[in-house]
């Protein structure tokens, strides 16, 4: 047989109807859904009188809204609306919902890997484009509106035409102190901000294997901003041994022979891809944003860009709206950057294993002064790890808020946003205009880079850190 | 969804590449439960200033741009958030046809469910668009059917081409749950086969 993508046998497995020169009618093995982009789908449903055709693959959550403190009292009386529209949906039509209540409440895309309802080779969809996160697992999980949602309640299924598929190869090793956030602002650092338009990318390579099931959730997240309709990394040991005794993980024998088929699952050796890209390994350093889109992003080492340093007229302009909106002076270095707010949370960068990198920094330190530091973990359970192996006390005596978990400041749509012309490390996805509060200026960059610059109120080459810093 | 065959309408263009969802519809908006009113939010904070007056300097507050119904913008338009809002606003608002260079692939898909036609032109004719409606009133029409897109004086002339499936969803203003659940003997084998 051909050798085959993983890609393209998650593909044909899912096809119920396939008519050559037409999307297909795709299967969609797990629908997760949240309260933000679900309302107008479920009154479609009431309005035509149809029920949710599989609720046992249906599960809901509740964390666009949530407040990140006192989260049982919703005082924004619309986001209350939307939050128990939610409820009553999920009740009337028999779906699961982590409310927030709940101890398995969280970002969607957070608890889904959390339960073990993520696994290999499944089709996944959420009315969240970060939806991509759930690739991590060697699944095809991608972003749908709510339209895309209503049809799959109804009908299961969706339509698809088939994706071009892209290699991603980071070849060779990542250097010390490097992080998976690091990789994926470089990757889309040097192959733009849509370069993945219309592919389903797979990464790949000895840097991508190294990496924990959490770190490749922050690689996978992020493929949406690279334009990807997906992006995902073949199962290997790592993947089952994450998987073992969740809640949706089968037990036993019958887990040993889920993980024979998930093997299978993996790229062929010899498999060909649409298109392949490349990064060395060792010339990732850790980034920072600086821009409006996540591709403006640079090594900590660098500096701000001129708009003349544009390839096109195009570009050129869009380097100088930019700088605009973010105030900042072209040649400045990266290092001078200072910022008012730290923001340690959001589906791409708030699981233990981040708040963990964070805290080895954070420990012994103080927050600097003048600014405001956050941690929202991503999850109640990751919530719950966190302090019970004291990591809230380190964050606490550092200055930092501890809160509950939610999207929070990645998006302000709950209570708490970044104020006008103020600037702000954030651990998040997007550094649109206007994303985390009307006028916030936003630098992506990972928990221990965020961490480094909540003590130092500055961006800092957290790899020249030595554990304690006397501020 | 209300169909759509040839299309004549104003134009507004918006000079901008990587225009995101966030743009188009912030946040702050996303909290309703319907899909209707949209329109009063598109583009909020570029529309308006803090002191909630529109902003003239903003492109489709030009008058050139007033009653505008088809859209003119640059590169990746409708990237980020997968928010179906982005095009609820953009059809609350008035526009029915939008015209670029290239598109998110959600936003995309968005669009024509929502009875919205998104076309695709190369990168030249996009920027001559540009030109011929960047101050003042200019008026094209979009003929789905055939695929084309003409002015007045048909001194601009394209064709474009789209997948013939969004193509007789959109001709036809079809709810395309209606067609899927004539395969649902087709589901159900799937289900049983398979042991979902």
């Amino acid at each position: 047989m051909k050798p085959r993508t993983i890609i393209d046998k998650i593909w044909n497995e899912h096809a119920v109807r396939a008519e050559a020169g037409k999307p297909n009618l795709m299967y969609v093995d797990l629908h997760m859904v949240h309260e933000v982009t679900s309302p107008q789908a479920f009154e479609g449903l009431r309005l035509s009188g149809r029920p949710v055709r599989r609720p046992d693959l249906t599960f809901a959550t509740m964390d666009h809204n949530v407040p990140t403190l006192n989260r049982e009292s919703i005082t924004d009386a619309i986001s209350k609306k939307q939050i128990d529209t939610l409820f009553d949906n999920c009740k009337e039509f028999g779906v699961e919902l982590a409310d927030i209540h709940s101890p398995n409440n969280g970002i969607v895309h957070i608890i889904g890997p959390e339960l073990g309802l993520t696994q290999p080779g499944k089709t996944i969809v959420c009315g969240d484009s970060h939806t991509s996160t759930h690739g991590a697992f060697g699944a095809l999980a991608f972003g749908i509106g709510t339209s895309e949602v209503e049809h799959v309640l109804a009908t299961q299924t969706l339509w698809q035409s088939p994706p071009k598929t892209m290699e991603v190869h980071v070849d060779g090793r990542l250097g010390t102190g490097v992080t998976a956030k690091d990789i994926i602002l470089s990757i889309i650092a040097k192959f733009g901000v849509d370069f993945g338009s219309g592919y389903v990318l797979e990464y790949t390579g000895e840097a991508i294997r190294g990496l924990t099931m959490e770190e490749r959730m922050t690689i996978c997240n992020m493929s949406i901003e690279a334009g990807a309709r997906a992006g995902l990394i073949s199962p290997d040991q790592v993947t089952f041994d994450y998987l073992k005794d969740r809640r949706f993980v089968p037990e036993g024998a019958e887990f040993d022979e889920k993980v024979e088929q998930w093997r299978q699952l993996a790229t062929d050796e010899g498999a060909e891809y649409d298109e392949r890209v490349v990064i060395p390994a060792d010339e990732i350093e850790p980034m920072v944003t600086w821009g409006t889109n996540p591709s403006q992003g640079v090594g900590i080492h660098g500096t701000v860009p001129y708009p003349e340093d544009g390839k096109s007229a195009t570009e050129k302009k869009v380097i100088k709206t930019s700088l605009d909106y973010m105030a900042l002076e072209p040649g400045t270095k990266i290092t001078d950057i200072h910022v008012q707010h730290v923001f340690l949370g959001s589906c791409t960068n708030a699981r233990i294993g981040d708040l963990r990198e964070a805290a080895k920094i954070i420990r012994g330190n103080k927050v600097a002064d003048g600014i405001r530091a956050m941690v929202v973990p991503g999850s109640q359970q990751v919530k719950m790890q966190a302090e019970e192996e004291g990591l809230d006390q380190v964050f606490k005596e550092a200055g930092f808020e501890w809160r509950d978990s939610g999207c929070s400041m990645c998006l302000g749509m709950n209570p708490d946003f970044v104020p006008e012309g103020e600037r702000c490390a954030s651990t998040s996805n997007r550094n649109f205009e206007g994303r985390q509060g009307k006028g916030a200026r936003t630098h992506l960059v990972s928990p221990a880079m965020a961490a480094g610059a909540a003590i130092y109120g500055h961006f800092v080459d957290v790899r020249k850190l030595d554990q304690t810093v006397s501020s | 969804m209300e169909a759509l065959t040839v299309h004549e309408g104003n134009t507004a263009v918006l000079e901008r590449a990587n225009v995101d969802t966030d743009q188009i519809i912030p946040k702050q908006f996303l909290k309703r439960v319907e899909r209707t009113g949209f329109g009063q939010f598109l583009f909020f904070d570029w529309r308006f200033k803090s002191d909630g007056e529109e902003d003239p300097s903003f492109e489709l507050n030009y008058p050139s741009a007033a009653n505008a119904s088809i859209l003119i913008a640059d590169h990746n338009f409708g990237s980020g958030s997968s928010r179906e809002h982005a095009p609820w606003a953009l059809q609350d608002y008035g526009f029915r046809v939008i015209i670029a260079p290239s598109y998110s692939d959600i936003f995309y898909n968005n669009c024509v469910k929502n009875g919205i036609l998104p076309v695709r032109l190369p990168e030249d004719q996009v920027y001559e668009l540009m030109q011929n409606g960047n101050d003042k009133e200019y008026h094209l029409t979009v003929d789905l059917q055939n695929q084309q897109i003409s002015d007045k004086d048909a001194d601009f002339q394209a064709t474009f081409e789209i997948d013939p499936y969004w193509k007789e969803m959109l001709l036809n203003g079809w709810d395309e749950i209606s067609i899927t659940l004539q395969y649902e003997e087709d589901i159900e084998a799937y289900e049983k086969r398979v042991k979902v």
